[in-house]
Order: structure tokens, then sequence, then C-alpha cells
């Protein structure tokens, strides 16, 4: 059992016992993480909408968005890898950000949303499921195993996933938890 | 970033009758009663002084992971159809391929992510529950390192599943190729995801739980 000393801003409090971060705190972490989230939302919207990958083969155009790919597994009757597929790509990240926002707005202008602690749940497991980073290296791979095959063209949601990748990452490591509940417990008072 | 280190109490939160609530982090002080049915008054999540049922659950999902993990690397992933040429692709026959190749980085990337990740995650959860059950008090600090980087990297093993799908949504040009998803990918995809849910319902705190305490 810890009693933690006010941890200043940028820096964190370690367990004694097994070194894990008790309490890491960012400047300015509300503010950085909504604007990050507001971006990252924006990112989120282009890549799916845009095809991100084009494949040229002896004339032949395909073209992919990552809701066809999943729809083609699904008719393939692989829908168990479909389903996986479009809850770590499409609906972890979506409800991350969708969460992210919806807690931290009203906050910032001194509200509590309604259901905070539901809300704050349901973000826990969508950020253990959102997997876009993997799916980088996964894009990485598939480009590479084509490559001798036919000719490859970057889409343009290819770059909004490398920008959501980086953006996401940032709006995650700037959130503090603990400065919800504080928030939530001082205007409750 | 500075590190703060706190004061330390000579006992553990459990042994001075509070418990940290897992969804907020508050410490509550727990009625005499026990923990059972008491929930936190900050969020209102059900109070537990470790995770319930953590061993037997975490038993039961690593079981069911290497049960999945056999026909997961027996099966073909995909099936690449060429000018009415059929090829099967394993998870190690990609490995492979991209090493005949020339692309060794990727390659080292693949093997970590598909074939050491799952068996690394088994091994050391295995080892992290039999050490517990036997009240083991050997290196804590170092198991419990053990167990965050097996709860960080298992993301990873996604990978394939990823490259499946977009091959599979890329490659369909009828007669000319054609790739489809094979029935090790839908195995491949339950180790990953129960190797990640084993390694959530276990509680890193039960490795300290017979340790004592260190007198600082």
């Amino acid at each position: 059992m810890h009693e933690l000393p006010e941890v200043p801003e940028g820096s964190a409090a370690m367990c004694r016992r097994c070194r894990s971060v008790l309490r890491k705190r960012p400047r300015n972490s509300l503010e950085h993480t909504l604007a990050l989230a507001f971006a990252a939302a924006i990112l989120f919207a282009v890549s799916n909408s845009f095809p991100f990958l084009s494949f040229e083969m002896r004339g032949r155009v395909t073209e992919t968005t990552l809701m066809t790919g999943i729809v083609d597994l699904y008719r393939e009757g692989k829908g168990e890898v479909a389903a996986l597929v479009l809850l770590t790509i499409v609906l972890a990240p979506a409800f991350q950000l969708g969460l992210l926002l919806y807690i931290l707005l009203p906050l910032r202008f001194g509200r509590v949303p309604w259901s905070l602690p539901h809300a704050f749940r349901v973000l826990r497991h969508a950020q253990t499921w959102s997997m876009i980073e993997v799916f980088m290296i996964g894009i990485l791979v598939a480009i590479t195993k084509l490559m001798d095959m036919a000719h490859i063209v970057a889409g343009l949601s290819l770059w909004s996933f490398v920008l959501l990748m980086l953006v996401l990452s940032a709006a995650i490591a700037t959130f503090d938890p603990e400065e919800v509940w504080e928030r939530l417990e001082v205007l409750q008072r | 970033m500075s590190a703060v280190i706190s004061s330390v109490q000579s006992r553990s939160a459990a042994a001075a009758a509070c418990a940290t609530c897992h969804d907020c982090g508050k410490l509550c002080r727990l009625p005499r009663r026990g923990a059972h049915g008491v929930t936190c008054p900050r969020c209102g999540a059900e109070l537990h002084v470790r995770k319930p049922n953590s061993i037997q659950r975490t038993w039961a999902l690593v079981i069911a992971a290497a049960l999945c993990y056999a026909p997961a690397n027996l099966f073909p992933v995909m099936t690449v159809t060429s000018l009415g040429r059929a090829q099967s692709d394993t998870i190690f026959s990609g490995v492979v391929f991209l090493l005949t190749h020339g692309m060794w980085p990727l390659a080292v990337v693949v093997f970590t992510a598909s074939i050491f990740v799952p068996i690394a995650k088994l091994m050391s959860l295995a080892f992290l529950l039999t050490s517990v059950q036997r009240g083991s008090a050997w290196r804590p600090a170092e198991r419990t390192t053990m167990y965050r980087v097996t709860e960080a990297i298992g993301r990873w093993s996604m990978v394939d599943i990823y490259v499946v799908t977009i091959l599979v949504a890329l490659v369909r040009l009828g007669n000319l190729a054609t790739i489809e998803a094979g029935a090790g990918a839908v195995f491949f995809g339950s180790v990953v995801v129960l190797t990640m849910l084993a390694a959530e319902s276990f509680d890193p705190r039960l490795i300290w739980d017979h340790c004592g305490v260190k007198r600082t």
C-alpha cells in the first residue's frame, strides 16, 4: 500500500515493490488528449472511406478499403476472422475515440458526462482491443508479399492510417485517467 | 520524466483491509465481512481484493489456446491460386517465403509475432500460474516484469490475420489470381484472442501474496 505524494506535472510515481507506474502526470493532459482525439477522429473517418492499396496485374486493377476486405472474408465463410478484424481495426478504435471525446469534452467545460463510469469501463476495453499499429505492420508484410506478383500502389488512406496510428498513440500517452476521476470528485462536491 | 517514489506502508492493501478499485484505481476501505458485494464509492464498480477466480480462469483460457495452437500452425492460413496453380501457405511457410525472398527483417518480425510470441505467452503464463499455485517466493519482481511483457506483446500476433485480410481483399482477379483465407487463420485468431484474454484475467498481485512485504 502506498501513500502517494502530490505528483508534479510531467513526472511519474512508481510502485516500490514491482516498479510499475502508479501515477503518471503528463502536462495539460486533458487539453492535449482532447485535441489529439479530435485529430484522430478526422483521420479515422478518412482512413475508412478511401482505398488504402490498389493492386495492378496485367492491366486489371483492384482496390481495397478496409470494409471491402472484411466483407470479402465474411463472404468466404471466414466470419470469425472478419469479426476479429472488424473489432480490432474499426469498432475498438471508433469506441476509443468516441468515448475519449464523450468523456473529456464535457469535463473540459466543467460538466459531468452522463454515466461516466460505464463509459470509462468500455473505453478501457476498447483500448485493449484497438490494434491500428499492428495493422500497419500487416500492410507492410502484405505489400512485400505481393511485390513480385504485381504492381502495388499506395492509396490515400494508407497515409492517413500512418498519421492515425501516430496521433492515436499520442492521445493515449497524454491521457491521464486519474485526472478524470479527480475532476469528477471536484464537480460532484 | 523524473520519478517520484512514494512513501510505503509496510503492509499490502489486502493486509490492511483495503482494496484498489479495478476501474478507477481508488483505494477503498473494506468492511469487516470482506469485499463481497461492496462497490466503489467513486465509480460504482464491484470491489475485489484480487481478480475473482483468476487462476482457474487463466488456466482454462491457456489450455484452450494451447489446443488451438496445433491446428493454427498445421492448417494453411491462406491459399493462393494463380493461373490454375494453387499453393497453400501456413504461418511457417509464410516466414520461409519472406526469408527466401531476401526480406529477412520482415521475416524476423513475422517469426517473432506469429511463432515466437504465442508460444512464449503460453509458456510464461503456465509458468506464472504454477509458481503462484505452488506459493513460490522466487524473484517476484522478475516474474512481475515477465507478466507485464507477456501482456504487452500479445497484440502483435495479430499481424498475420491482417496480412490475410489485406491479401484476400486485394487479390481477387478471377482465373488470373485469387487468394482465399484458410482454416488456419480461424484457429490462429482464436489463439491470439484466447491468450490475450488469459493475460488479462491473471492477477499479478497473486505473485506477491506469498512473498510477505519487504521492510523498508
